[in-house]
């Protein structure tokens, strides 16, 4: 599987869909790949997101580590490619 | 760790034009009043949203270029011929034309001053709009945080903000260094190649100074430079990348 064509984006691109989501700024999570075991900010991991979901690949083997597809008024979210995230706590307001 | 912005739930909001500024042939500074902008960080980037007559929309990812203390929220954004959303953005859009936008978002390519390590922020073509919020930020803030940018550009002509890099060029603390990958200027005497190992052994700050780095731009660009700073002796946890995406992505 090739992750250099043009359509690849990183994390970064995936901060507004998972803004819509979740509370605390998950691209400055650290995230372990389920693959190949590597860890990696989620803003730096490979993200796809030009077809109907997007889909975070490991930046380092290319394995899928989460799905997100958004539609019917529901979010769909599969993790079963990563083995656990750190999130860090928010800071003070 | 860095620790995360705090979020508010994220909303779309109204954001009207209240002017344009051209950069080059292809790239404009979109100037924006935005009711109830909640501030950023210098590096985050928002969502833009267009909604079609029929309802369709389109939805794109872009860098931020102001700084925090800037009155209005300014974007950058680079036309490509074959987008969606960039040839309304850059060409179509009128001052008083209202779009829909959301964030700040993105807690990771994000520079604070206060610091004190010196930071080498490296760019590829639009890649600049991230990281000159950054040197903006600096000055604004007084900020004595060395920086260095390194910028790779085709040409001359398509330098974005060039006049004003020019004039930070050489500030106490700040250099930028060009490189014109396919046509220079008359009598340009510095670099002609896309960025390598060899010229970030020359430009970098030595990675013994704790200094860090920011790299944006295409992809190819990216890793090459953040393999080209790990080669030169730079952590991976001293190297934060942005990818070309929210800056232009498929436009």
């Amino acid at each position: 599987m090739s992750m250099d064509d043009d359509r690849r984006l990183d994390g970064n691109a995936a901060a507004g869909l998972l803004g819509e989501i979740f509370a605390v700024d998950l691209t400055a999570a650290r995230c372990c790949c389920g693959g190949c075991g590597a860890t990696e900010q989620l803003a730096a991991e490979a993200v796809y997101a030009a077809g109907p979901g997007t889909v975070m690949r490991c930046v380092h083997c290319g394995h899928a580590m989460a799905v997100v597809v958004h539609g019917g008024g529901r979010y769909w979210l599969g993790v079963s490619g990563m083995t656990w995230l750190e999130i860090p706590e928010p800071a003070p307001a | 760790m860095e620790r995360a912005a705090v979020l508010g739930r994220l909303t779309w909001r109204l954001a009207e034009v209240a002017e344009i500024v051209p950069e080059t042939a292809r790239a404009a500074t979109l100037v924006f009043e935005v009711d109830g902008w909640p501030g950023h960080r210098a590096g985050q980037h928002v969502d833009v949203r267009l909604t079609a007559e029929d309802g369709y929309q389109a939805q794109r990812s872009y860098s931020i270029a102001s700084a925090p203390g800037e009155p209005h929220v300014r974007l950058t954004v680079e036309r490509l011929d074959d987008g969606e959303v960039s040839p309304y953005l850059v060409g179509e859009l009128r001052p008083g034309d209202r779009i829909e936008i959301r964030g700040p978002v993105g807690g990771y390519f994000v520079w604070e001053p206060g610091g004190g390590e010196p930071v080498l922020l490296v760019a590829g073509g639009s890649g600049v709009v991230p990281l000159a919020a950054m040197l903006r930020r600096r000055i604004e803030t007084g900020d004595r945080t060395p920086m260095k940018l390194l910028y790779s550009s085709r040409a001359p002509e398509d330098v974005i903000y060039a006049a004003e890099l020019d004039r930070l060029d050489g500030l106490d603390g700040v250099d930028v260094i060009h490189t014109f990958t396919r046509s220079q200027p008359d009598g340009w005497s510095g670099y002609v190649r896309r960025i390598d190992e060899a010229m970030l052994a020359a430009v970098a700050w030595p990675a013994s100074q704790g200094a860090r780095a920011f790299v944006c731009g295409p992809t190819r660009l990216v890793e090459s430079v953040a393999d080209g700073l790990l080669a030169v002796g730079y952590g991976p946890a001293a190297v934060r990348t942005e990818r070309f995406g929210p800056t232009g992505g498929e436009g």
